[in-house]
């Protein structure tokens, strides 16, 4: 009995002290990436350019070849059903409204989770265990200001981007299976997707991706800053990372996509 | 001159606990400018613990840190950030940046912390480099570097923004007897060339002996004996005695207390 007790108590103790940790990190992320440089304390420009290119541009090969076959897939997919009731030219609605809603943005988030979130954890995972972020700190030097502000800001401006261009690549295989196997016409299936599409689509698309963005780059740092002891647990937790932001993207889906339901 | 003026740091009554375990215990001691101090003990005695707290990476439970007349425990976090400009590390594995150069890393406290020119920075980077015997090295990135050649980076890169105190993590640990005295004789030479303080935390008995001008004795989170090598080889601790002679512990000991710790609780 007592030992329950003094489980769950140690359990409540940690998941307290877990929140309380996620919320610093959340305002320090906030203070450096936004505050900190309006008030002329810096921010790392060269290097927050250099991690967009490499969570943005390096990730375009695999984010728009995936987004291209399942627009394909789905074309497929769902042209077996609609041809059931005559109506197989709704496929391109279905495919531009479910690309721009929620499969281009959860396949992208989803996999800048897996590339970028996970090297996120590894790379921070490895500087503690070398003692890197040690030498950052006894240099003076912040580590939010010089690790998590760069790559936060970098994180949230490349995962949109990368996100449309995965919408247009979603929809362009919609139209080569549409257009070169299923007979539609070219023009009527361009047309039907630029009617079906309208700007609130854009904006719920938008501002999910946006707070993917925020979820894969604070699961990444949160974890890496858990790694502790040696190469083993830089292992663990990049795993860990990679679950967690997963999981919390589609959670996070979930409640979005609940919300423009009832309140749009 | 009053004793307090000559000294640069000034430990009084230092406790550490990591939860229930007291890892240092009261620790009081003093290191004076120009000096090159070193804190010695066996494996686990918290000489590690004392030198994270010494340069500011962990904080105290209880007792001050007196760093340059000024209490590093009860700094604001800008000011710890002024005073450990004038504090430079060197860590055990060097803990060089990976993801840049060695110039880069060298430079790295000069850009962050000062406004020169970045021919300026460039030229520092080259003088802190020849320091240490690495000069050329810029462009490489520190995977290329051997161990000792990587100590010798994170030397020039504590040396970087002039520190008044270095500390060093197991300089010469991991590195063969000829690279680990060529490591000792660089400390050395950084404290008659600039009149650097050194603090040195290691257990090897060799570089003790080329360095040290007055060393400090641990053992399980106290100070037992602190002095001059000569002072601590004629103390009269059977753990200073034992360290210096190089003897392992007894084994075997008490055969109950063996039963006892492995069966635990079930008595």
């Amino acid at each position: 009995m007592i030992a329950i007790a003094g489980h769950t108590g140690r359990a409540a103790l940690q998941a307290i002290q877990a929140s309380l940790q996620v919320c610093l990190l959340m305002v320090n992320t906030f203070v450096w990436t936004v505050v900190a440089p309006l008030r002329g304390r810096g921010f790392r420009t060269r290097y927050a350019v250099q991690q967009f290119v490499e969570y943005g541009v390096n990730s375009l090969p695999i984010v728009t070849l995936i987004c291209f076959l399942i627009g394909a897939i789905m074309a497929m997919q769902s042209s077996y059903q609609l041809s059931r009731f005559g109506a197989v030219h709704l496929v391109a609605n279905l495919v531009g409204v479910s690309a721009m809603r929620e499969l281009a943005i959860l396949m992208t988030a989803i996999i800048i989770a897996g590339r970028s979130g996970s090297a996120i954890t590894a790379e921070i995972g490895t500087m503690k265990v070398s003692e890197e972020i040690d030498a950052l700190e006894v240099m003076g030097l912040n580590v939010n200001k010089f690790l998590i502000a760069p790559k936060f800001a970098a994180m949230v401006l490349a995962v949109p981007m990368v996100t449309i261009i995965a919408v247009l690549m979603m929809i362009a295989g919609g139209y080569t299976i549409s257009v070169f196997v299923l007979g539609l016409d070219a023009m009527r299936y361009i047309e039907q997707t630029a009617d079906a599409l309208t700007a609130k689509d854009l904006v719920i698309g938008m501002t999910k991706s946006v707070f993917f963005a925020v979820v894969i780059c604070w699961v990444g740092v949160y974890r890496g800053f858990q790694v502790a002891g040696g190469a083993e647990s830089v292992g663990r937790q990049t795993t860990s990372s990679v679950v967690t932001s997963i999981f919390v993207i589609i959670v996070l889906d979930m409640i979005f996509t609940v919300f423009f339901y009832f309140a749009f | 001159m009053s004793d307090a003026a000559e000294n640069i740091i000034d430990v009084k009554d230092l406790v550490v606990r990591y939860g229930d375990r007291t890892v240092l215990d009261g620790i009081t001691l003093s290191i004076k400018r120009g000096e090159t101090f070193v804190i010695l003990g066996g494996s686990g005695c918290g000489k590690s613990t004392l030198l994270r707290n010494l340069c500011g990476l962990m904080r105290p439970q209880g007792g001050s840190i007196v760093i340059g007349g000024r209490d590093f425990t009860a700094m604001s976090d800008t000011e710890r950030v002024e005073a450990r400009k004038r504090m430079g590390m060197c860590f055990q594995g060097s803990a060089l940046f990976g993801s840049m150069t060695v110039g880069d890393n060298v430079a790295l406290p000069l850009r962050e912390h000062t406004k020169l020119e970045e021919s300026t920075i460039d030229i520092m980077v080259k003088i802190k480099l020849e320091l240490v015997g690495l000069s050329g090295f810029e462009d490489y990135m520190p995977s290329e570097l051997s161990g000792g050649m990587k100590k010798r980076a994170g030397l020039a890169r504590a040396m970087a923004m002039d520190p008044e105190v270095i500390f060093y993590d197991e300089p010469s640990a991991g590195l063969d007897p000829v690279v680990g005295a060529g490591l000792d004789m660089l400390i050395r030479k950084m404290q008659l060339t600039f009149g650097l303080t050194s603090v040195v935390v290691t257990h090897e008995m060799e570089s003790v002996k080329l360095i040290a001008d007055r060393v400090c004795m641990l053992d399980k989170g106290r100070v037992i004996g602190m002095g001059t090598l000569d002072e601590l080889r004629a103390l009269d601790h059977p753990f200073v005695r034992q360290f210096f002679d190089r003897r392992p512990d007894e084994e075997g000991g008490d055969s109950s207390q063996y039963y006892l710790s492995i069966t635990g609780d079930m008595r």
